[in-house]
């Protein structure tokens, strides 16, 4: 936990310098008679950001030499498993929304999401994973008009269009 | 939801029937497979994006289209969003975009590593209208009271429009050239927010479209000095143009439409013939003369023309703006 | 009397069948989604807000307004049955309601949760009727120097009232504000802030996904680690019969409604202060005022009333400076205003002059989306317990998906998606070291108003910043916002003397 302060507050303080560097790419300082310029908000806040940082950081650091940092484990380990498990199934899911759309990729997490962490029985994904991309389908596409990301599987969705639409 | 969908199906039935027996008139080689994108150059509720999804909903309505328009705003950065996403998609048949001035002063402002000489020209349906406008309170009416005033006011004057390097802008920017004034020129979101602070006496005039500020005009809250146009617009007879006071200042915003670089010939002579016809309904037409729009219908290369020319005459108003 | 005429019109759109509907539907989704375990007002309002361009913008909001009742009054349940907040608005309804189910009351506890959410957000309502023509008529006189000054209140109470950890909220609203700076400078027409040249952020980064990112992803990942795959599964069994006998026990906990609504009401006012201290100020002075103060913490009905009654009066009020002023005063209503935005209704002084037709219909539908709820509320009780025992792997996998998609609907960029993504896991982490979230949502929903304000008004002014002290509406709101920021810095240097030199940022 203390660790994992003292690390969030670094990160902090490291996002608050790279976001002034890009602000100065605009005036940060106040121009004659028209006040600041372009980059001043972004500039000025990130320096608030740092020193909000730092003061947290200072805090942390107070709080080991006196004893009073807490010391309990920052994520318990077993969740940890499933954490990465679910956030490198997100991540993979939409990165193959981009290629096989969306109409793939959310039936492949649903059955990823349901077996792996859930344990659930084939027969209950089955049925999840074959009516999700389609309520979808009909929810988004059909109803509200919004097209999802359909990738290289874009040509089987043609005869839908034209039977929907 | 089921119902609406049988319908549709039943009605999609009964056209192909109608089809089979009776060609269409204009029989198209090319026609759309799946809904097309309409990406519209700004965000959502401003007067480019409500115009896009008037001209969507009487496609819709009057059914002038084989699948349906979805309006997709892409109004990141002045356009440039826009821009870049219809270049990302060359060759894209699916895919029109709805253009304002932003089509020429975003590439030309930032480099974004777009050429519009590419785009491929569809049509233009309407140029929107510029007008100068001052809080009734003021007591001012004329052209030379305004001036007067505005030089009175030392460059404390405070000019209210659209983001710096948009229309309102340049358009202010050639007053300034004109008349040899100085403006302290206060950007806002839209042109509606920009309406509430000249009433509200935030701001001291503008040079809003008539659409946005009529509204308040009927109430007596403002008063139309000139108009940037080369004649009086219809809902305000008695308002001069710059040119009759012996300016010659005329400026217009086009709304047109374009396709992605590389749109395939056929598909370009769809969107035409579809923006022809929807150019020609009754609603369109009713609705221009409304808010003061002139809908001299351009397409195709004529268009393209166009476009260059109007490129060039931004190219140098920008220079005199951000030199000066 | 021009009030009740306005409110007549507003009837008169808000019993559309259309309207009626999205009524009804918007209560019962938001008592599901208040239901579920972790799952508040702001994940469903965040979740379906994009589904809402089907209907014209006054449906829309009456729906998610809807939605926000229903949800408030179904925070409770999972309170009382499960012992875990729906919502960190019913956190105060654990500390009686849980007690109370053990006891084997629950059906009692629930209809005391019903009742007092019913009483609290009508009689609010009311009072938002009475008040709100005569706020709007300062509208015209709030120029750019006016609303940078409320923003900068609504974050200062932020930092007075929310009680969490000082560096660490300003730590989040600032970078908040400078995640709104990202995209084009309004002012010069420039981009910045353009993170690896992707042009997804050419129109900056979009409050509704971080939103999603934070309470969408970010919850999932919370729960997932909290409960590893284990709901807590409740057992209660509730008949009809419960329910009269519950309804004729409340006679005696009409005090404690009146002033939890009241009182409810006037925090939910304050802008950024909203609904959760409301509930827990509602439950202290319950406490204090009972003539039983013993039985509060070991299921007294009272410490269920109050808190659910001040919550659902404090979400009404915190509507009222969100359309009048611009300025939200929760996150649910941060979500609200960045809606009615995105429709093209700018919230603020203008709203009631420009869209009163709107407004009032708003208003309007408060009554009805009161009464449904209840009944509502009441009918389905027996299904919620059902409902609650859906195992916790669907669930999550379900709004994983929901967020997924909701995220990509409204601009139709995966770049969006990914950016939930990254929200997502950066959330959960900053949660886990309390770092509190909403200011960061807040702020990036305030954000560009108070930069443009700010810059607006200076250029205005000609540079010069005096504009902001020498008109009277803005140097009052600046001097509210001075004392509200130091307030709780002085009360931090008495606690603490020893962290006194490290704890001015």
């Amino acid at each position: 936990m203390h660790r994992a302060e003292l690390l969030m507050a670094v990160a902090m303080m490291a996002l608050s310098v790279v976001f002034m560097v890009m602000a100065t790419d605009l005036p940060i300082g106040w121009v004659p008679g028209s006040g600041p310029g372009g980059g001043a908000f972004p500039f000025w806040l990130s320096l608030i950001m740092l020193v909000a940082g730092a003061v947290i950081l200072v805090r942390e650091l107070r709080a080991r030499q006196t004893g009073r940092a807490v010391r309990k484990p920052f994520i318990n380990r077993v969740a940890l498993l499933d954490i990465g498990l679910v956030c490198a199934a997100v991540v993979a899911t939409i990165g193959l929304m981009h290629v096989v759309g969306t109409y793939v990729a959310i039936p492949l997490f649903l059955v990823f999401y349901l077996r792996v962490i859930g344990r659930h029985g084939w027969s209950l994904i089955a049925a999840f994973a074959v009516v999700t991309p389609i309520v979808l389908f009909l929810f988004f596409e059909v109803t509200l008009r919004i097209l999802l990301p359909k990738g290289i599987t874009e040509p089987l969705f043609f005869p839908l269009y034209a039977f929907f639409f | 939801m089921l119902n609406s969908t049988l319908r549709r199906a039943v009605a999609a039935a009964c056209v192909l029937g109608a089809a089979a027996v009776v060609p269409p008139a204009q029989a198209a080689d090319w026609s759309p497979n799946k809904p097309i994108e309409m990406v519209i150059m700004a965000g959502q509720g401003g007067g480019a994006d409500r115009l896009a999804r008037l001209f969507q909903s009487i496609i819709q309505k009057n059914d002038l289209a084989d699948m349906p328009v979805l309006p997709v705003n892409k109004g990141g950065g002045s356009g440039a969003e826009a821009l870049r996403y219809m270049k990302d998609n060359a060759g894209d048949a699916h895919k029109v975009m709805a253009t304002l001035n932003s089509y020429y002063t975003t590439p030309l402002r930032t480099d974004i590593g777009v050429d519009i000489a590419n785009f491929t020209p569809l049509a233009r349906m309407a140029v929107d209208t510029f007008v100068l406008w001052v809080n009734a309170d003021s007591g001012i009416t004329t052209l030379d009271e305004y001036v007067a005033a505005v030089k009175e006011a030392g460059g404390a004057w405070k000019m209210g429009g659209t983001g710096t390097g948009q229309e309102d802008s340049l358009v202010t920017a050639m007053l300034e050239k004109e008349f040899g004034l100085t403006f302290t020129y206060v950007p806002f979101k839209g042109g509606g927010t920009v309406a509430k602070n000249l009433v509200g006496g935030h701001i001291d005039s503008t040079v809003n479209n008539p659409s946005e500020q009529l509204a308040f005009f009927k109430a007596g809250e403002v008063t139309p000095i000139a108009t940037f146009t080369e004649e009086r617009l219809e809902p305000l007879p008695d308002v001069p143009t710059m040119r009759e006071l012996g300016h010659d200042l005329t400026y217009g915003m086009q709304r047109s439409f374009v396709g992605a670089p590389g749109m395939p010939a056929d598909a370009q002579a769809y969107y035409i013939d579809l923006f022809q016809r929807l150019s020609d309904t009754e609603e369109w037409q009713n609705y221009a003369a409304e808010q003061a729009l002139e809908t001299d219908f351009l397409a195709g290369d004529a268009l393209q023309e166009y476009f260059l020319k109007e490129r060039a005459v931004h190219a140098e108003l920008l220079e005199a703006t951000e030199g000066g | 009397m021009e009030t009740l005429a306005l409110l007549a019109d507003g009837f008169a759109l808000s019993l559309s069948p259309l309207n009626l509907f999205v009524v009804v539907l918007g209560v019962t989704i938001g008592l599901f989604v208040g239901a579920m375990p972790g799952l508040g007002s702001v994940n469903g309002v965040a979740i379906l807000l994009p589904m809402t361009f089907l209907v014209p913008p006054a449906s829309a909001i009456i729906f998610l307004g809807a939605l926000y009742y229903g949800a408030m009054y179904g925070g409770a349940i999972s309170s009382i049955l499960l012992g875990i907040p729906g919502a960190s608005t019913a956190v105060a309804t654990t500390f009686d309601g849980r007690p109370m189910a053990q006891q084997g009351k629950a059906g009692l506890a629930l209809i005391a949760a019903a009742v007092g959410s019913f009483v609290g957000g009508t009689l609010s309502v009311i009072l938002f009727t009475i008040f709100a023509q005569p706020l709007a008529d300062v509208a015209l006189a709030f120029g750019p120097a006016e609303e940078f000054a409320l923003v900068l209140l609504a974050f200062t109470t932020f930092v007075g009232l929310g009680g969490d950890d000082i560096p660490k909220t300003i730590l989040m609203i600032v970078f908040g504000l400078v995640l709104s700076t990202v995209g084009l400078d309004l002012i010069s027409g420039q981009p910045r802030l353009i993170f690896f040249d992707l042009p997804g952020f050419y129109s900056g980064i979009s409050f509704l996904v971080l939103a999603i990112g934070v309470y969408g992803i970010g919850e999932i990942l919370w729960t997932l680690e909290t409960t590893r795959g284990k709901a807590p599964v409740t057992t209660a069994r509730i008949g009809l019969r419960d329910l009269w006998a519950g309804v004729r026990q409340l006679s005696h906990s009409v005090r404690t409604m009146t002033f939890g609504s009241v009182l409810g009401f006037f925090v939910g006012l304050l802008p950024a202060a909203g609904a959760t201290p409301a509930s827990l100020m509602a439950y202290g002075m319950a406490k204090t005022l009972s003539r039983k103060p013993e039985t509060f913490g070991k299921g007294a009905v009272d410490g269920v009333v109050a808190p659910e009654t001040a919550n659902n009066a404090a979400s009404t009020g915190s509507l009222m400076p969100m359309l009048t002023l611009g300025i939200p005063g929760s996150p649910t209503t941060a979500l609200l205003l960045g809606g009615m935005v995105m429709w093209g209704l700018m919230p603020g002084p203008m709203l009631f002059i420009e869209e009163p037709g709107f407004v009032w219909g708003l208003i309007s539908s408060l009554y009805t989306a009161n009464a449904f709820a209840v009944i509502i509320n009441l009918a389905l009780i027996p299904m919620f317990v059902w409902a609650l025992r859906m195992p916790l792997t669907i669930l999550c996998a379900m709004v994983i998906v929901l967020c997924i998609v909701g995220g990509y609907a409204p601009d139709q960029r995966l770049h969006d998606v990914w950016l939930i993504a990254v929200f997502g896991v950066g959330g959960y982490l900053l949660r886990k070291l309390n770092y509190p979230l909403a200011p960061l949502v807040l702020a990036l929903v305030l954000g560009p108003l108070m930069e443009k304000a700010f810059r607006q008004a200076l250029i205005s002014a000609q540079g010069d910043p005096m504009t902001f002290l020498e008109r009277p509406l803005s140097a009052s709101f600046l001097v509210l916002a001075a004392v509200f920021f130091l307030l709780p810095l002085l009360k931090g240097l008495r606690r603490r003397p020893a962290d006194a030199p490290g704890r001015t940022p």
